[in-house]
């Protein structure tokens, strides 16, 4: 697979952004006017990560490198490429689930390594939305609760909701917004079919607008049709509430509906040493 | 709240292992309790059998022996103590009471005893309670008189002026004394002690039942017809034992030593206290034998409890995967886990605490009449509530278990969502 001309550029785009300024310790809170702000990307980097190395803890050797990867404030960037590129542990670093050995990962102006257990899991919870590939929703759980078990975690998120109406009134505006009706709140999550499914979890990761979108092959259970309506409800909501997005999938198709497309392989150089000298670089071209 | 109320969801969507799994806990907290209970009870109905009775004189034997046949109709006397020496006893100075009792007959499998009107007026049980009537008189006014207690009553229906024949013997099957025709004149009052199950008579009745007999063998050929036996004057050989109220307890010893001394007949005396205290340490083993197979039960219900959330455990990482992926921490992930086997732990103990009591309240009569021990049915004891706490404790720490597992696997899986 090759990088296409505008992935190039796109990547050569991504370089010119100055290391330093993601060192400007400076928390950010979300702009007053962030909300409506629509979704030209700004230079500031919202998540950067440099030089970071990481293998998993016991594992039959499974390590991947990421020398840059930067995230714009409301970007929306998809992650092209197979599954076993390392696409999950990516996403489990920059949500703060998994910790590099080696590197800075920066989210906000925060280095997320640097954090305390404690702290990260809070700080996932007020800057972090996470959409899965599919099972995102607690089966047994009322839809609505589904919805509002981020709040439980995230004191601010849980403030902007109650700016705008309560928690409750937020995830019932956001569902129905993405296009579940009102009888359907109450009902236990496993009773909805997967479009549905993915609509809620859609829901639960914009719940109190956070900074960060992070969507784990969100469609590919879906058909071509509900993909396309996933993907406006998805975007609509995403503008409304200023956040940005990193979808990670293997369909090149949806790849116009970004601003920006990387593949990957030249993000993360991942290798398994099982047998070390032959598959040592699989990941590149 | 949003997580407590959706833990609480996925502990109704796995309702029936978690049932199954609070009713082992509550059966072990029955077997638990029940074993306690009726441990407490048979002692309590023992020591309750006796009270205010300084000392039992019977014939040389034992003094756990002299107590079970004496008090509790529980086996049988080897001899007998002579009129004479039972005569010279009652009137020593230090002697406020006394009460001689002669068993040795029975009516239809109750133990008849012959005593005297100083048996309902000194013989005491539970707290020094006197016995009182339901129906009819107490005491012995002629020959015939016959005072039953209530469980003989209720059990062969009797009342008031029937007419009952006794048998030699124990068994239904001993010869029956049946030139005399006793007459039931009084019924005494429920009192949870074998007084219930015994049948009274006068001692000079248990003399005229055995007018043609001799040495426990009755001569053949020869019955004394009732008008005669009712003319006739009746003076004790021998009794069983008796029952001694002494002026002042701190005698007790020092009588005690003399009856054992007691060098124109061979006899024993016992303080009930101190025998009953030797059938404690008797029995004391087979209870600590079954207070540990108890014991045992509860830490299987538990051992059960991990097991079957462990066993859930894996379908359930997908459940954690997404609570870490929300921003719950371990110490949600581990809270939620502990909570739950706290939460069946404690619903285990509450059902097990009220079936108990259910069980108790359906099942004391029967108890009562088949063992002869009557179940107080109180609030939990202090070391009841001690083995509870224990429990709902040793059941929150299970929770650690699963929850440091749980943990571990949350580690290990990253974001990875789990099908």
């Amino acid at each position: 697979m090759a990088c296409d001309m505008k992935q190039r550029t796109v990547l050569g785009d991504a370089t010119i952004v100055p290391s330093e300024q993601g060192v400007a310790a400076v928390k950010h809170e979300p702009l007053p006017g962030a909300t409506t702000a629509l979704a030209e990307p700004s230079d500031e980097p919202v998540v950067e990560l440099r030089d970071v190395q990481f293998a998993w803890p016991g594992r039959d050797g499974f390590s991947m490198e990421i020398e840059e990867f930067v995230l714009k404030r409301g970007e929306r960037l998809l992650l092209l490429g197979p599954s076993g590129g390392g696409k999950s542990t990516l996403l489990s670093l920059l949500a703060g689930i998994v910790i590099a050995q080696a590197g800075s990962i920066k989210a906000l102006g925060s280095d997320i390594g640097k954090l305390g257990n404690a702290d990260r899991d809070r700080f996932r919870a007020e800057h972090f939305g996470i959409i899965f590939q599919m099972f995102n929703l607690l089966p047994y759980g009322a839809i609505i609760d589904n919805v509002l078990l981020p709040l439980s975690f995230a004191p601010k998120r849980r403030q902007r909701t109650v700016e705008r109406g309560g928690p409750r009134a937020e995830a019932g505006r956001l569902l129905g917004a993405l296009g579940l009706e009102e009888s359907l709140f109450t009902r236990a999550a496993a009773e909805l079919s997967v479009g549905q499914q993915q609509r809620v979890a859609a829901a639960r990761a914009l719940i109190g607008a956070p900074e960060i979108l992070i969507a784990d092959e969100p469609t590919s259970a879906l058909d071509r049709q509900h993909q396309e309506r996933f993907l406006d409800l998805l975007f609509a909501q995403l503008a409304d509430a200023g956040s940005s997005l990193i979808m990670v999938s293997h369909d090149e198709s949806l790849a116009a509906r970004f601003d920006r497309v990387c593949p990957l392989h030249e993000t993360v150089k991942s290798q398994r040493s099982e047998s070390q000298s032959s598959s040592s670089s699989e990941a590149l071209s | 709240m949003t997580v407590i109320r959706l833990a609480m969801q996925s502990l109704r969507n796995r309702w029936l292992t978690a049932l199954l799994t609070v009713l082992a806990i509550a059966v072990s907290v029955m077997l638990l309790l029940g074993v306690e209970k009726i441990r407490n009870g048979a002692r309590a109905s023992f020591a309750n059998t006796i009270s205010g009775t300084d000392l039992v004189v019977g014939a040389r034997s034992g003094g756990l022996q002299l107590l079970l046949y004496s008090v509790f109709r529980i086996g049988n006397a080897t001899n007998e103590v002579t009129w004479r020496s039972y005569k010279d006893i009652a009137s020593r100075p230090e002697v406020a009471w006394t009460i001689p009792i002669a068993l040795g007959d029975s009516h239809r499998g109750y133990r008849v005893l012959g005593t005297t009107n100083a048996y309902f007026k000194h013989y005491r049980f539970r707290d020094k309670q006197l016995l009182t009537l339901q129906a009819g008189r107490g005491g012995f006014h002629g020959l015939l008189d016959t005072v039953i207690g209530a469980d003989v009553a209720r059990t062969l229906g009797y009342k008031i002026g029937d007419k009952i024949i006794v048998s030699h013997g124990l068994g239904e099957i001993g010869e029956k004394h049946d030139v005399l025709p006793f007459e039931i004149t009084g019924i005494l009052a429920k009192t949870g002690t074998p007084v219930d199950r015994t049948v009274h008579v006068s001692l000079e009745a248990i003399e005229a039942m055995h007018v043609d007999w001799h040495k426990g063998y009755k001569m053949p050929g020869q019955t004394t017809p009732l008008a005669k036996i009712l003319r006739m004057k009746f003076r004790p050989d021998e009794v069983t034992a008796a029952f001694i109220g002494l002026k002042s307890r701190l005698q007790a010893f020092k009588f005690q030593r003399f009856v054992n001394d007691y060098s124109k007949e061979p006899l024993t005396a016992v303080l009930p206290g101190v025998a009953l205290h030797q059938l404690w340490s008797l029995v004391g083993t087979a209870e600590r034998a079954l207070l540990l197979i108890s014991v045992m039960v509860v830490i299987t219900a538990i051992l059960g409890m991990i097991t079957m959330i462990l066993a859930t455990l894996n379908e359930r990482r997908r459940e954690i995967a997404i609570l870490r992926s929300v921003g719950a921490g371990p110490r949600t992930v581990v809270g939620l886990l502990v909570a739950e086997t706290s939460i069946l732990t404690l619903a285990g103990v509450v059902l097990g605490v009220f079936s108990l009591y259910g069980l108790l309240i359906v099942a004391r009569p029967a108890i009562d009449r088949a063992y002869g021990i009557y179940l107080e049915i109180g609030a939990p004891t202090q070391r009841e509530l001690l083995a509870l706490a224990a429990i709902i404790l040793g059941g929150c720490l299970a929770g650690f278990v699963p929850a440091w597992r749980a943990y571990r696997l949350s580690l290990a899986d990253g974001m990875m969502v789990r099908t």
